[in-house]
Parts: structure tokens; sequence; C-alpha cells
């Protein structure tokens, strides 16, 4: 239990007199709150989904008032495993408590009644920010008109959940993890946090996206017979998981995993989604992409089922795209068509009376 | 959509007006090969249906958003099996029979899914068809644009052959219209009507 907790979140746009253009971006696993645009005084730090949400962009600014935030439990501002505990004047590290994407929901929910938002135009997210998405429809039916529903799925399998306790260990097994309490020790479990992202990266490429941008390079063009760095898909992976070990915190990590794992809304509802889904009330736009694995189209088909069948207005859009689960992160003609035509029909609507 | 728009509509697609008349007011439809989406909405407006469309091509699917119809995106040659058993008052196949490749099964998926099923097709039968193949030539028309070579209709069909398909598999047609050129043609309809629509349910 958090006596209390602070959310970090950037705005977008103007918030129009009757407080319904409003939209939510819910991030995924190693998300934040700058979604848009980059600082005055750096020009390189562009946000996760700059090519998405702006002016004149298919999520447009200029029309909706958009909220980017960064998730309890996070290591960009918000409270998190590396805040200070105010109770004991150290970070709470290991004696933070677990979340799961109903609390995240329940916070986001909170954060809008501070801005005075009772109802929002939408909510959407991709891969496990699609998750909160749809959550929200769930927690808060009459809070949300709209639910974009991206590379995400409605909960995970046992190969997800595989992956992410594979993740985990790196992490949990890594000696300078120090059961969670590192931060007193002045040092960071690197290692683990390492290889658990580069075994993420894997999951989120598909194996046409790797072929075509590594194929079987080698750095020195030769082969050298030795451990060390020789394909370039090695020297990738390297990179990506050194870059993310630098910054993002470990604990944090393994919470967010562990809340995807624990993800289903057909828990309390002996495994049924027409059930869980009944009293959705919100409009839903559900999108796939053809190459991922990680959250495969089918599984976006899993969504859209019970919301048939509930009778809910839903679309589903299944995208033709090369880049695995990662494709909801990168321009796409056709993705952006279908997403700028949802909204702005959104935008054209107003507030439901 | 204008009333204007509407009536445009209605010229253009005579076999939208056919449908529109056999839909009460308020009914779930399921459109299969919703096209850009312009029946769903036409039945939205003018009958207040509650409804899908089922389509498979990319350019779709943003008209049919942009049309303010739900739309699936799916390929119908796999089947309906999103869909519940008798979840539809009516499942629409509007001019596209003749592009699906296995029409068996998916007729007796329609009967599955909606309580009736309507189907518009260009009739193969039409005399200028005929008449094209009898002068050695594939037919070019409005209903039938494509050329051999590049046509998605591997399964044409003339009113006859349609109905014997419905007596062999047990389909009860309830209503037919046949038209030509927006107007309803009532004498020899397999030899002088270029578009038929059929309503039909599950027959004993």
């Amino acid at each position: 239990m958090l006596p209390r907790y602070e959310l970090v979140y950037e705005t977008y746009g103007q918030l129009n007199a009757d407080k319904s253009n409003a939209i939510l971006i819910c991030h995924a696993l190693s998300g934040n709150h700058h979604v848009a645009g980059h600082y005055e005084e750096d020009p390189k730090s562009t946000g996760w989904w700059d090519n998405m949400v702006g002016p004149g962009k298919p999520v447009d600014t200029d029309k909706f008032f958009v909220i980017g935030l960064n998730n309890l439990g996070g290591c960009h501002g918000s409270t998190g495993p590396s805040s200070i505990n105010p109770d004991t004047g150290k970070p709470y590290g290991a004696s933070f408590p677990v979340v799961t994407v109903e609390d995240w929901v329940e916070s986001q929910a909170r954060l809008a009644d501070q801005l005075g938002i009772k109802q929002f135009a939408a909510v959407m997210g991709g891969s496990l920010g699609g998750m909160q998405a749809l959550q929200w429809s769930l927690s808060f039916p009459e809070r949300v008109r709209h639910v974009l529903v991206i590379a995400a799925a409605p909960h995970l399998t046992a190969e997800n959940i595989a992956f992410n306790d594979v993740a985990r260990s790196a992490i949990l097994t890594d000696p300078d993890f120090n059961g969670g309490n590192f931060y007193q020790h002045g040092v960071v479990p690197k290692r683990g946090l390492r290889l658990a992202r580069m075994l993420g990266h894997i999951t989120y490429l598909s194996d046409d996206a790797m072929a075509d941008k590594f194929g079987r390079s080698l750095r020195s063009g030769k082969l050298g017979y030795t451990y060390d760095i020789e394909f370039e898909i090695e020297s990738y992976l390297r990179y990506q998981g050194d870059k993310f070990a630098a910054y993002f915190d470990a604990n944090t990590y393994l919470l967010m995993t562990k809340a995807l794992d624990y993800f289903d809304p057909a828990r309390d509802f002996d495994g049924d989604l027409d059930k869980a889904f009944a009293r959705a009330q919100a409009d839903f736009l559900v999108v796939s992409f053809t190459t991922d694995w990680r959250f495969a189209p089918e599984r976006s088909r899993e969504i859209v089922r019970p919301l048939l069948h509930n009778k809910r207005n839903v679309s589903y859009a299944e995208i033709t795209s090369t880049h695995g689960h990662d494709s909801f992160l990168m321009p796409h003609a056709h993705y952006f068509e279908v997403m700028r035509t949802y909204l702005d029909k959104v935008a054209d609507e107003g507030a439901k009376p | 959509m204008s009333p204007n728009d509407i009536s445009k509509l209605a010229i253009a697609r005579p076999d939208f007006a056919a449908i529109a008349s056999w839909i009460p007011e308020g009914s779930s439809v399921l459109d299969l090969g919703c096209g850009d989406g312009s029946l769903l909405r036409y039945l939205a407006e003018t009958r207040g249906v509650q409804g899908y469309g089922v389509e498979i091509s990319d350019i779709n699917i943003v008209s049919c958003i942009a049309n303010g119809v739900n739309v699936i995106q799916d390929d119908l040659d796999s089947g309906l099996e999103d869909f519940e058993t008798d979840s539809f008052d009516f499942v629409m196949l509007s001019q596209t029979l003749q592009a699906i490749r296995h029409t068996e099964p998916l007729i007796q998926e329609i009967l599955r899914v909606g309580r009736e099923g309507i189907v518009s097709f260009p009739n193969f039968g039409y005399w200028k068809s005929r008449l094209n193949v009898l002068l050695g030539n594939m037919p070019v028309s409005k209903e039938l644009p494509y050329q051999w070579y590049d046509t998605p209709n591997v399964h044409l069909c003339t009113l006859d052959d349609f109905e014997g398909f419905c007596r062999k598999h047990k389909v009860a047609v309830l209503e037919r219209r046949v038209m030509t050129g927006g107007s309803e043609v009532n004498l020899l309809p397999n030899l002088l009507g270029s578009t038929a629509v059929y309503r039909f349910q599950r027959g004993l």
C-alpha cells in the first residue's frame, strides 16, 4: 500500500470549453509521459510516438487535447521503486507494491479528475498500452467514448509469460540486484537488465525484419572464431541492451512485466471474455500487424470477437507490415490513414449526449 | 449523407433500394464484402440498422471508417467463425457472390449467422452477356467491368443456376427482384435482367 504517489504527465493541444476533446495515451513496457515533440533545450529528445501525435498528425493536437503520463511504478518521474519512501527516507526498492493494469487505469482516472475531464474522447495505446485502453472500457465504461487498441491481446499466453519470466530471471539472478534494494549498494543490475532487453527486443522484431536489416552480415567482414561480437545482429542487440540498462530501472521492468502477466479481464468471468466485455460501452478500433508474433493478429481477433458478440461498435484493421510487434511505433501510410480517418470521425462527432 | 446523396445512391445502385425495402427499421445486418460501406451507411440512414461490414481490401477499410460504418478486415473464404449463430436479422452478400471461392460453405455460414440471407449478383444469363459469348468474347459491362485476365470473379452464374443451387442446398427463396439499369424486369428475367437480388432463409 502506497501512502501517496505522484504522476508525471505532459499535455499537447488545448482542452476545449466542455472538456470533451481529451485523448489519453497509455504507454507500453518501456514508454513514458514524453509522447510527442521535443524539449526546447534538447532537439534530440523526440517523444516516443511523435510520428503519430502532433499538429496535423493522425492524433491531431490541433483538434484534441492529448495527455501522456508515466505510469505508477515507472522510472521517468512518477512514483516508482526508485523513488524515496517518505517513511524511511530510502528508495522503495523491493517494498514497492506490484501494480496491475487496473491500478494504472484507476490512477489515470484520478489524473483525469484533477484535470476536470469527466469523459475522454478516446483512450489509446499499443501493446501493454492497448491493454490499459481496453481496461478503461471495463473500469470506467461511461468515461471513455472511443478505445483504440493497437497490437495488443486480451491476456498473455503461456509463451508470452515465459518470455517475461526469462527476462525477470535475468534481472533477479544478477548479483547486483540485491533483492531489489540495489540503490543502497550504489550498484545497478545492468547485466540482468541488458539481457532482459535483448530478449525483449528479439520478440519485438520479425524474422523478416531482422533478415532484411542484418541478415548474416559480419562486423569485420570475416569469421573470427571467437566469442566476441561477430554478427551485426549481435552488435545491434548488445547496443540496445546497453542503452536500455543505462537508464531504465530494474524494479520497474519487473513490475511492468508482472502487470502484463496478470492482465486478464476474463479472470472474474470464468475465462469468458464475452461476459467480461458485457459492461463496455465505448466504440472500438482494434489494429494488428501481420508480422507481429508477440501479439499476432489472431490475438487482436480475440479482442474483436467479444465486442461483436456484445454488439459493440467495433472496427478491425489488419495492417500488412514487415516490422513485427514494433510496427505500431513505425510510420506506415495505411496504418496512419486508418488512425487518422477514425480519429477525424471522433473529432467530428464531439461529445455524446 | 444528405437526402440528395441518398437518392443519388439509390439511382446508382438500384439493388440498394431493393435491399432496403426488405429490411425493417432497426434490424441488425452483417454485410459481407461491404466495399466502401455505402450500403451499410445507406441502411443505417434510411432504416436505422445496426451492423457490421466484412471487407478484405485496405482501401475499403479506410472508406468504411470514413463512412462511419463498423468494418472487420477479413477474408470471407475463411468463414464467419467470429460471428455467433442467429446473431443477425440479415446477412447480405451484395455483388460479391461471384468473387467467392468457397461458395457452398459461405451460403451455409450466411444461414447459420443470419435469420435471413440477401444476395445480389450480376446475371451472367443477361442477353448482352450471352451475345458477347456468342460473338466470341467474354462480356465486359457496368456489372462486369473486368477483363477475363484481371477479374476477381471466379463463380459467375445465371438466375437459373442460382435457383438450382438453392433447391439443391435446401435454401428457401423468399423473394426475388430482377433489374436492368434501375428498372424492374418481370418478363424473361434470366434473359432480360442484368442484376438480381434474392432474399432467402433455411429451407426445410
